[in-house]
């Protein structure tokens, strides 16, 4: 075995020029060569208690990949990671490693120094292996058991994976007209390539999944008919966040302000961004993105590269944006303005009173307030407060709010017994067992929202135990 | 991908079709829409079911040529494909319990209020319709109401064919002359709705008018089809998309479907090839 690299530091991600990035959707991180990949494996010391792992929402055995890079064996390593991931190549580019891995990596904890790259070492072995790899994976001898999952988002997908692994003939139902779910209408392509996407949909059904598009479950088929009438064994469903939140300030249905979702959606999953497109979007001169999670990141950017002046409008301060430190680093440097301690109080609408003025009805301003940070409450927060009288206007054409979503209502409506919370979360236990016999389901349809691992984690989990109740029924 | 199986020109702008999807024509029921997109790259558009055939599979629609991608699909014929057509969606028209009912019905709005009417006359309700048109030529599926209805009233804008005047014109007649209905039910043009709404409003008679705003995804998703209703927000693709048509704030709705109108025009030219041809 080659010497331990000691350098304290991370090897640098190389990217796009922010200047340069900001106005294509190409990819921003460019990846590292094998050369980098190699030097930054030998960082990792192969320490015994492994913290890495038990941080891992799916528990990669992560040293032993890095030990595979080292050595310069890269398809060895997508094999151990492929093991306990059904989706490598899109952790690697949009899973929070810093509050999970990496947060936890014996390298980080002296001050100063940092965690081995685990995400930029995930993300080159599963780009490495999907351009070198020609072997198609080998589907399991089916066991004779059929699983439908709804949604083809991160826990639909894993879930699916894994039971194939088992031998389970699995379909996937997916309500719009290409597989994904967030991966392909909320993540833009700057930050994850749809082809990547498409790639592990394609390694999926190479290991016999199949995927029904078009299908809105409820609607179309209910989860009853599902058991009852098309004979399968177990549903999950891993139906995804649903309806945007609104503020209920005046404005809110101007021309001109979009949530996140709609905005997102139109760009990435009908290239609205692209020229030619048949889907509009609004190119804005100038937009207001209200909120501070990664949602609100992404649409910033997003709105960026279609050529606004873009500012981010949220009632907190930089210590409490919720986004990845990442997307917010990515989006400063790309030039997004940020009015933190900020929050709006209603969205102005221009002069004319003229409907048939075709320039009635449409934003031009958002009004603020300025906020100040009280004392932290209960949970430890400091509730932002408004400063009486600090009103002020930014002229904007475009308001895209980015506020979270509710879950969706449909699955509710249209399936009989199935619990759910006060939000209207579907209510699981820890495994994601539903109020009804046989039905799972995990990731932002029980969580709220979340992040794509956290629901690839509870797609493993299910899968597990979809296997466990199917062995157990027949059993009987 | 799913198959034309028959293709009507019912008038110079409208087009009837009807598309093989046994899915989607075993549960489709009468105020539901799917989304269909004409091309591979194409937008999702969302169109009202006008019919459907449960033993043959197959669902009607009746679609207005109004931007690019309805134009690409009137150039298809039967037996070519398309490739994504997706629902029933929304909730149906709800019909229980009403004996006599108006239904209301413009433009190609018409298609859709159609099915609703049959619906009611099967399950023995006593149907009025009042169907209106800005002239002879576009005037679609009169025979059809006929059939559906006890009493129809064929509208023009221009006279040409019919009585002169808007829906509205017979609607107050009725309601004047002391007409009971349980419900008007209207499908068509904002404008025409909005003018419905605020005459039967007069007259204290529910009324529930049919919306069909922008829309993406048309699951619960996107929120781009909000609506106010009732002073709510609401989203036409989960909540409705049937709404109160005494709550609904028409102006607001109008406003919110002109958001593309600019890009639909651009976009059409685009589209047919006759735009581009120069007069000889």
């Amino acid at each position: 075995m080659a010497k331990f690299n000691m350098a304290p530091l991370k090897n640098e991600m190389p990217t796009q020029e922010p200047c340069v990035r900001n106005g294509n959707f190409e990819e921003v991180a460019l990846g590292y060569t094998a050369e980098m990949a190699i030097d930054e494996a030998k960082r990792c010391i192969n320490c015994k208690n492994r913290p890495c792992v038990s941080a891992c929402p799916v528990n990669i055995a992560i040293p032993e990949f890095i030990a595979k890079v080292a050595e310069g064996d890269f398809e060895s390593a997508y094999q151990i990671i492929a093991k306990d991931s059904s989706l490598p190549a899109v952790c690697g580019r949009v899973c929070p490693q810093e509050t999970q891995c990496e947060g936890k990596c014996t390298r980080g904890i002296k001050a100063g120094c940092e965690s081995v790259a685990i995400g930029r070492l995930e993300r080159f072995v599963a780009d490495w292996h999907n351009e070198h790899c020609t072997v198609q994976p080998v589907p399991a001898p089916l066991n004779g058991h059929k699983v439908a999952v709804v949604g083809s988002g991160p826990a639909g997908l894993t879930c699916a994976g894994d039971l194939a692994k088992l031998g389970y003939e699995v379909t996937v139902f997916e309500a719009l007209h290409v597989a994904g779910g967030v991966l392909v209408y909320g993540i833009p392509e700057f930050r994850l390539p749809k082809a990547i996407v498409r790639k592990e949909v394609e390694n999926l059904k190479a290991l016999g999944v199949k995927i029904e598009t078009n299908m809105v479950i409820g609607r179309v088929i209910t989860i009853q008919e599902l058991k009852e009438e098309y004979g399968f064994d177990a549903v999950f469903i891993g139906s995804g966040a649903g309806l945007p939140k609104f503020m209920n300030i005046p404005g809110e249905n101007l021309k001109g302000v979009y949530s996140a979702n709609e905005f997102l959606t139109r760009s990435n999953l009908m290239k609205a961004y692209l020229t030619g497109s048949h889907t509009p979007i609004q190119h804005g001169k100038c937009v207001a993105v209200v909120g501070g999670g990664n949602v609100a990141m992404d649409a910033a950017r997003t709105a960026k590269r279609l050529g606004a002046e873009v500012h981010i409008i949220y009632r907190r301060g930089e210590e409490e944006l919720p986004a990845r430190r990442e997307e917010i680093e990515h989006a400063k440097e790309e030039g997004i303005i940020f009015d933190l301690l900020t929050n709006p109080t209603r969205i102005l609408a221009t002069e004319t009173t003229d409907p048939r003025d075709p320039s009635y009805g449409w934003v031009k301003g958002i009004e603020c307030i300025r906020m100040e940070l009280g004392e932290p409450d209960e949970s430890g927060r400091r509730s932002p407060k408004e400063i009486a009288g600090s009103e002020f206007i930014i002229p904007v054409d475009s308001v895209i709010m980015s506020l979270g979503t509710s879950p969706n209502p449909l699955l509710k409506a249209t399936t009989e017994g199935l619990e759910t919370l006060r939000r209207g979360e579907i209510a699981v236990d820890e495994v994601g067992k539903t109020s009804i016999d046989g039905v799972y389901c995990g990731g932002d349809a029980a969580t709220g929202a979340a992040t794509v691992i956290k629901a690839m984690g509870a797609g493993k989990v299910s899968a597990k135990a979809i296997d466990e109740y199917i062995k157990a029924k027949y059993a009987k | 991908m799913y198959q034309i199986v028959s293709k009507k020109s019912l008038n110079p702008t409208v087009t009837q079709m009807e598309i093989l999807a046994p899915f989607v024509a075993k549960k489709a029921l009468a105020g539901q829409f799917i989304i269909l997109r004409v091309a591979e790259d194409g937008e999702r558009i969302p169109l009202t079911i006008a019919g459907y055939d449960r033993e043959k599979g197959t669902v009607t629609i009746i679609f207005q040529i109004v931007g690019g991608s309805t134009e690409l699909l009137n150039h298809k014929n039967a037996g070519d494909y398309i490739p994504d057509f997706v629902g029933p969606l929304g909730r149906p028209t709800h019909t229980t319990g009403l004996k006599k009912v108006c239904v209301v019905g413009g433009g190609v709005g018409c298609a859709i209020a159609l099915p609703v009417a049959r619906a009611l006359k099967e399950q023995g309700t006593e149907v009025t319709s009042i169907i209106g048109f800005r002239n002879k030529d576009l005037v679609i599926l009169e025979e059809e109401f006929k059939q559906a209805s006890k009493e129809t009233y064929m509208m023009t804008d221009d006279g040409s064919y019919g009585r002169q005047g808007n829906v509205c014109v017979p609607l107050k007649e009725l309601l004047e002359k002391g007409e009971q209905f349980d419900e008007v039910i209207t499908i068509g043009p904002l404008i025409m709705m909005k003018f419905v709404c605020a005459t039967t409003k007069e007259y204290g008679v529910k009324t529930v008018a049919s919306m069909n705003p922008i829309m993406i995804d048309g699951t619960g998703m996107c929120g781009g089809c909000r609506l106010t209703v009732g002073g709510k927000m609401k989203f036409a693709c989960v909540d409705g998309p049937e709404f109160d048509g005494h709550e609904i704030d028409f102006d607001e709705a109008m406003s919110r479907s002109r958001t593309y109108a600019e890009f639909e025009a651009h976009e059409r030219e685009e589209t047919c090839n006759l735009f581009k041809m120069e007069v000889k």
